[in-house]
């Protein structure tokens, strides 16, 4: 008897499809470009500030348009996926243990949310917008 | 007692005669409440008695019946038939070379496992004189998920970077490496730290999910695998921000 094990070949760029839950990681891997997008925007909007007023105005002006409306939607969409796919799975890697019972991972995702919450609400009364 | 005639498609492959996999579809008269191995010791018994399949406890706790049944990795043994419809598709576990129909090769598995010392390393060794080393529950607690694991390695096949990247230690042999690491008796960390903290250990892993999806023991490597980058993480900055640059 011989042995001669078969290998089954795998694919290196479809594998994603093979099951929902693998769509499901790439969705999430993919929002990072999308937040990458935001923050390079960011980036090219403080480089125009540096150049002074009329370069800002100038800047912010060319952003407006329905285009300009739809990827910043899409980045907002993407950006809100990637915190909430990652805060639903912080209980994984950080759990919190009382005693002989674990805190239910609800809590720590809920805590997450909060904080999120409470940054989100103090860069509006910063930024002079509430 | 209900009963129904299902079709199952097997991948068969004969290392004497074949050159590639092929699927054989075969129909059998189950009882209702039969799982997806109550079928192909059906198939064996009946109608082709050169099909290989590994098994052994029936119970889920043995680990070896692990195979493919319609695209998901799962023990054959506790995938119930009334659960599918239709021609139900088995194929050996993914991600593991194929050494007869449904039997995989686990020399890989079983060398990583190796690796990564899956026993207790007392810290001091201890007089049996002396008696049990007692443990509290609250320490218990802190590796017993992760004791459950029965090497059945469906994690290997729903893992997409183990795929990928065969050289990864993957998620079983990790994961076990933590349960251990979490052990209040255990002082074997750092021999394990050399494996699981390498290039081909726990930052192979980018955090799918999948193993813990398909894990039949519910222990959640996804979240061993988590833990350890977290702890490998605070050594690195202990190593090089702590002015004895020491480890623990």
């Amino acid at each position: 008897m011989s042995r001669r094990p078969f290998v089954r070949p795998v694919s290196k760029t479809g594998w994603y499809f093979q099951h929902p839950r693998y769509l499901r990681y790439m969705s999430r891997e993919i929002s990072c470009f999308f937040i990458g997008a935001f923050a390079l925007l960011m980036v090219l909007t403080l480089e125009r500030l540096g150049h002074g007023p009329a370069a800002y105005e100038a800047f912010l002006g060319a952003l407006e348009g329905p285009w300009m409306a739809f990827f910043l939607f899409l980045i907002f969409i993407f950006a809100v996926h990637n915190a909430s796919s990652w805060f639903n799975v912080t209980p994984k890697a950080l759990p919190v243990q009382m005693g002989e019972e674990f805190l239910a991972g609800k809590y720590i995702v809920l805590a997450h949310y909060l904080v999120w919450a409470l940054t989100t609400l103090g860069v509006l009364i910063f930024a002079g917008v509430i | 007692m209900k009963e129904r005639l299902v079709q199952i498609e097997i991948l068969r492959y004969n290392p004497e005669q074949d050159t590639e996999p092929y699927f054989q579809l075969y129909e059998v008269l189950c009882k209702e409440e039969w799982v997806v191995l109550d079928a192909l010791n059906a198939i064996k018994e009946t109608a082709d008695p050169t099909l290989s399949y590994r098994w052994s406890c029936h119970m889920a706790v043995c680990g070896s019946c692990g195979m493919m049944i319609n695209g998901e990795p799962k023990l054959s043994c506790h995938a119930f038939l009334r659960s599918y419809e239709g021609v139900i598709r088995v194929e050996p576990l993914v991600n593991f070379p194929i050494e007869r129909d449904l039997v995989t090769v686990a020399d890989d598995f079983l060398k990583k496992l190796k690796r990564v010392k899956p026993y207790l390393i007392p810290k001091e060794s201890e007089k049996i004189e002396k008696g049990p080393f007692p443990q509290t529950p609250a320490q218990l607690m802190k590796y017993r998920q992760f004791s459950m694991c029965i090497n059945c390695m469906l994690c290997y096949a729903a893992c997409p970077q183990y795929a990928l990247q065969p050289k990864f230690l993957g998620p079983a042999a990790i994961t076990l490496a933590h349960r251990y690491n979490q052990d209040s008796r255990d002082g074997g960390r750092a021999q394990r730290q050399e494996e699981i903290a390498s290039d081909e250990g726990v930052w192979e892993c980018s955090f799918v999910g999948a193993c813990s999806e398909v894990c039949p023991k519910a222990v959640d490597p996804a979240a061993a695998l988590q833990q350890v980058k977290v702890a490998s993480t605070l050594d690195w900055f202990k190593e090089h921000l702590l002015p004895q640059g020491e480890k623990t």
